[in-house]
């Protein structure tokens, strides 16, 4: 995203060459252009733009992308965590309900 | 209410122009006053008159969706299918998997689109595709999706090209998009932040004076302020990625201008450091939790900053806190 980059080396995508059949849905429904189809398969330019959103591994017909999608957002993990280890009055909340 | 023929049924008729109660609605929504239930009904919809041929255009049930939607398609004759995301957005529905596949192909069949229009293609949203696969759609029903824009305004020039430009694709967050997050943020950090507010005071009203008290709570809320509304608003212009360090650079801003500003000669050596510790600590904290507001941070990014981050907080604070309470003892 112009102007904007977060941490370098952590996204989790992995594309699968093998499998990548060229369609291109990668290419669509990712937002950040972390794509490109070149001679028939995918390549991955920039994985360090992936905000790990998961659209592509969803989207892609041969399952040739993995990636270990989730909302990265701070209060949400912290409420997860604390839901796992059962602490009291902190069952609801979340940014966006 | 105005009604179209809809294959063997009927779809309401809306309008593409915003009330004044639509706009009020959306305001109150961003200051968290009936959020959760800002809602339309889900179901297809008709703007204009859409005859067998008009386009499908698919979004969620939050009700600041669904305007921003039929207002972009003002003046054209398309379907408008609204899913039951509970009065979520797009994106954050998707993520939740409500914006998706299975609710999709649901409401498709609840609506009987297929008697509806001659064709079977779909335009989503791109933020949508995290919830849905348009393979899945397509193996289940029959129609084809295709993910448009990542804006609603650009669905017009979509509509008239067939095919979406590079820029419609992409995700932007200037200044504007920050600023509209921030009153909502205030409002959810309020529940938490006003009782330890009153705690602080009451202990430093306790052991020290009213002045105090009184100094240390504010000072207190204006590191939150800092973490929620400043550090978001100047995030390109803060140094670094992680979006704690950009926090605590906020955060030591603040308490340099708040020594300037605020006699901080005067203040001590105890509380200086207890300052300069905590406040920046309550900043990085609420920055950090911008990241869930934010389009372009990963899930392990977010997790990689907590882990480190998360144990200097607490250790600034703990170390203030410690400062602070063996000045008192000690002098």
């Amino acid at each position: 995203m112009k102007g904007f980059r977060y941490l370098e080396g952590v996204a989790t995508l992995e594309l699968d060459t093998a499998r990548c059949i060229g369609c291109g849905r990668c290419v669509e429904v990712c937002p950040h252009q972390v794509f490109r189809v070149e001679g028939k398969k995918a390549v991955v330019v920039d994985r360090d733009a992936c905000m790990e959103c998961g659209a592509c591994a969803l989207n892609c017909p041969p399952a040739a992308l993995k990636v270990d999608a989730g909302v990265g957002c701070a209060s949400g993990m912290i409420h997860e965590w604390l839901r796992e280890k059962k602490l009291p009055g902190f069952s609801g909340g979340g940014c966006c309900g | 209410m105005r009604w179209v023929a809809a294959g063997s049924g009927r779809a309401p008729q809306i309008g593409g122009t915003l009330t004044l109660a639509d706009h009020l609605g959306a305001c109150l929504a961003r200051w968290g006053i009936n959020r959760m239930t800002f809602m339309v009904p889900p179901g297809l919809y008709a703007i204009g008159a859409p005859d067998s041929e008009a386009p499908v255009v698919v979004t969620a049930n939050y009700k600041m969706s669904y305007d921003i939607v039929r207002r972009a398609l003002c003046g054209r004759n398309v379907w408008l299918l609204v899913l039951e995301t509970y009065g979520i957005n797009v994106w954050c529905a998707a993520g939740k998997g409500t914006f998706g596949t299975g609710e999709l192909v649901r409401r498709i069949e609840n609506t009987g689109l297929a008697q509806v229009v001659s064709h079977r293609r779909l335009i989503l949203p791109i933020l949508g595709a995290a919830g849905v696969s348009a393979h899945r759609v397509k193996q289940r029903c029959g129609f084809e999706v295709a993910y448009a824009t990542v804006r609603a305004a650009d669905l017009p020039a979509y509509l008239d090209q067939g095919a979406a430009t590079p820029a419609m694709r992409e995700l932007r967050f200037n200044w504007y998009d920050r600023l509209v997050l921030v009153p909502v943020e205030l409002v959810l950090a309020a529940k938490p932040v006003l009782p330890v507010t009153a705690l602080v005071y009451l202990v430093a009203r306790l052991f020290w004076s009213a002045d105090v008290a009184a100094a240390a709570a504010l000072a207190l809320l204006g590191a939150v302020f800092t973490g929620i509304a400043v550090g978001p608003l100047l995030l390109p212009l803060l140094p670094g990625r992680s979006f704690a360090v950009k926090g605590a650079l906020a955060g030591v801003v603040y308490c340099a201008l708040l020594y300037a500003l605020a006699g901080g000669a005067g203040w001590g050596v105890a509380a200086t450091l207890g300052c300069f510790l905590a406040l920046p600590a309550v900043s990085s904290f609420y920055t950090l939790n911008f990241t869930g507001c934010t389009t372009y941070t990963s899930k392990s990014g977010v997790k990689k900053e907590m882990r480190l981050g998360l144990p200097v907080m607490a250790a600034a604070l703990g170390a203030a806190l410690f400062i602070v309470v063996a000045g008192r003892l000690l002098v």
